[in-house]
């Protein structure tokens, strides 16, 4: 059985740097497509999303075929999962299809973690609930690492809702495992003290001017907008204080990198001046999603 | 006439302060005598050289699921699992379909024991009707009918008034009323306890204040109704501290607390595994050991197992889809013993007192202890017996246990209710 990604918490520093370095293997040079591979001929791949998405399910699947795989992608709506059928059953019956690995996404944390227990396949975590989203940090470590030489010793940024973000806890295991030091920041009420204790090297700041002061990377994460309702923040404050605009450039390093998750809301947590400038790598990492992915893929089938 | 002499064990009954190796003589259905060398000629003799005799446990919190959730527990199968866990009495709570909210819902359950169950079984009224908060459900008439204190267990009274009234009517009618402790405010979508393990693994947390501001609540108001109030399932290091300062205000507060919560934390869990799911939350160590020092001292004055059955599948989902709750009766001993008794926080004395006089005082029930003429319930256990839990093998409906596969020192041995032999370990 072959490896799958379920988490960057218990990732080797050693296993991210060879899933990073053969990401750049697999990273075209600018302007050029992605090269076409028959590493994974033969292979299935089914790409389960219990959750709607485009961008990263849409990566998954170029990935897979650039490497030869047959990947076959499966929305919850429109599925059997949407006639109520439990997560279990469902991935019994895919189980008894024998695909040889499953990229999955679901709303509910731990949900892999969960089923790996129990199914002999190799599944890669492609987002679980409020928890990790192991290949979006290793796409924005290679974002960064297009523009710097090395992670450590860099001081990164992470501002909006860190108490529900599975990008945020990617990252900050990720940065942190490569000595880098991270600032969290957000509104109070989205900034659960004890994360600052999760991994080494972390800090917490509710105030976004100082938590950008000479940082090397700026990482935002979308507003949910929804979350005013659990009065987890005062309506309409969320731009004025957490919000990125032109003017906090001067406050981070000169060649301060912008990155984003998306989708963005733009002129909720990012003006569109900062979000379309030079500093901002937020297409970069769409791209590199694609590289890390293929790696990640890849590394499934090696023994 | 029925007679029955255990032989040669070590008997130990706080009530009476007795601990010493003694024969028991049970003479239809009742307790006649306790000394050495008792002519057991013509009766049937159970050699007991060896293990610990007392008088029969009882958990004070249990679900047996009957009536509405057959198919997770009933009162026959969870009575045989608390036989099998050295238990002869339990008493349900009222969480059933429908709610044990009038004396028609328990004199069915009160029939149905009667019946099917080979333990006692004690019915426990809800404080409203359907448990739904509002309306105070009919105590009087479910007292007629056999229930022996008052809680909305899982669904606290949120409205401090309707608490009030309530504790006012169980002070005159003589019951205990029993706080499932919890702002369903501050708790609202949490899953597991909220902390530094909740943020690593990205799910919804459930304040230790949701319990302490409840508890706080409660023994303010206890002091202007004068109510036994009992708090479930301690879970917080605060609320064991607020038990503790209410008790030497002279207050008639008491409280209970799981065996899940004093032997694991939050770090203990198995990642995203339902049966570690329960309410209130596994917590930290410090709570783990508050509680342990509260069992000790005293502030602590039953252990209960909330006995909670859930079928398979229910257990077997998302973590944030699994629904709360742990069986526990037939590893509340072993896990006692090994978490309380072997590293010497207490004697056997004590430790018989926490399922015994204890929780028998606390609900007025004439059991807990083996006075001569008392019924002849006796929990016979070791203290040093090896053995490890395997759940498919529990008489239970339910599996949902964090403890498959435990290995234990000590556990029950023979469980004897009315003067028979409902359980021995094979």
């Amino acid at each position: 059985m072959g490896k799958g990604l379920l988490d960057i918490e218990s990732l080797a520093r050693s296993d991210a740097e060879a899933i990073l370095e053969r990401a750049k293997f697999f990273q075209p040079p600018p302007g050029e497509p992605y090269q076409r591979h028959q590493i994974l001929q033969g292979r299935s791949i089914v790409n389960l999303f219990f959750e709607a998405s485009t961008r990263t399910r849409t990566s998954f699947e170029i990935a897979g075929r650039r490497l030869g795989a047959e990947i076959i992608s499966i929305t919850a709506s429109g599925s059997s999962v949407s006639k109520g059928e439990s997560l279990v059953d469902t991935l019994n019956t895919l189980g008894a299809m024998r695909p040889d690995a499953i990229v999955m996404r679901h709303s509910a944390s731990g949900a892999p973690h969960f089923l790996s227990r129990y199914l002999p396949i190799p599944i890669v975590n492609a987002g679980d609930g409020t928890h990790e989203h192991p290949t979006q940090a290793l796409l924005d470590a290679l974002t960064i690492l297009d523009r710097r030489k090395t992670l450590e010793g860099l001081r990164v940024a992470i501002i909006g809702d860190i108490a529900h973000s599975r990008v945020a806890r990617s990252n900050i295991f990720l940065l942190s495992k490569f000595g880098a030091q991270v600032v969290l920041c957000g509104p109070a009420s989205l900034l659960p003290r004890e994360i600052a204790h999760i991994a080494p090297g972390i800090e917490l700041a509710t105030d976004m001017e100082k938590a950008i002061r000479g940082v090397d990377v700026i990482m935002m994460l979308r507003v949910q907008l929804e979350r005013q309702h659990e009065a987890a923040f005062p309506a309409n404050e969320y731009f004025r204080f957490f919000g990125l605009r032109i003017e906090h450039m001067e406050l981070a390093k000169p060649d301060v990198i912008v990155m984003h998750p998306g989708p963005m809301n733009r002129g909720q947590e990012i003006s569109s001046e900062v979000a379309d400038s030079q500093r901002s790598a937020i297409l970069n990492q769409v791209g590199n999603g694609i590289a890390v992915r293929m790696a990640v893929l890849e590394r499934v089938f090696t023994q | 006439m029925s007679k029955l002499v255990i032989k040669n064990g070590r008997v130990v009954d706080p009530a009476q302060n007795l601990d010493r190796v003694s024969d028991v003589a049970i003479e239809d259905g009742v307790v006649r005598e306790i000394t050495e060398g008792i002519d057991a000629t013509g009766a049937r003799i159970f050699d007991a050289s060896g293990l610990i005799v007392a008088p029969g446990f009882i958990d004070m919190h249990v679900h047996l699921r009957e009536p509405g959730f057959e198919h997770a527990e009933t009162i026959e199968s969870g009575a045989r699992a608390a036989a099998t866990g050295g238990f002869t009495s339990v008493c349900c709570m009222p969480n059933t379909k429908p709610v044990n909210d009038s004396a028609t819902v328990t004199s069915y359950i009160v029939d149905r024991a009667r019946r099917f169950a080979v333990v006692n079984v004690f019915p426990i009224g809800a404080i409203t009707k359907g448990s739904a908060g509002e309306e105070l459900a009919a105590f009087a008439s479910m007292k007629q009918a056999g229930i022996v204190a008052i809680s909305d267990d899982g669904r606290p009274v949120m409205n401090a008034r309707v608490v009030r009234r309530a504790m006012e009517f169980a002070c005159a009618l003589d019951i205990p009323l029993i706080e499932h402790c919890e702002d369903l405010h501050l708790s609202a979508g949490g899953d597991m306890h909220e902390g530094l393990e909740s943020t690593r693994l990205g799910l919804r947390g459930i304040p230790r204040s949701s319990e302490d501001v409840m508890v706080a609540r409660d023994i303010l108001l206890t002091e202007v109704t004068g109510v036994r109030y009992h708090v479930a399932h301690i879970s917080s290091h605060h609320a064991v501290d607020m038990v503790a300062f209410a008790k030497q205000r002279g207050l008639s507060v008491t409280s209970e607390a799981t065996p899940h919560h004093f032997v694991l934390a939050d770090s203990d869990m198995l990642p995203y595994d339902g049966n570690f799911k329960m309410k209130p939350p596994l917590r930290e160590k410090r709570d783990v050991k508050a509680i342990t020092r509260g069992l000790i001292s005293g502030a602590i004055d039953a252990i209960a197992t909330d006995h909670a059955p859930h079928a398979g599948d229910e257990k077997m989902q998302e973590f944030e889809r699994c629904p709360f709750g742990i069986i526990g009766l037939e590893t509340a001993v072993g896990l006692s013993l090994e978490q309380l008794y072997h590293p010497g926080h207490v004697t056997l004395l004590q430790l018989v007192k926490l399922f015994t006089i204890n929780p028998a005082t606390i609900l007025s029930l004439d059991k807990g202890t083996l006075r001569p003429g008392a019924s002849a319930d006796l929990t016979i256990f070791s203290v040093n017996r090896e053995w490890v839990y395997d759940v498919t093998k529990s008489p239970s409906k339910s599996s949902n246990t964090p403890f498959h596969g435990r290995k234990f020192k000590g556990g029950p041995v023979a469980t004897v209710v009315a003067g028979e032999f409902v359980w021995q370990a094979t």
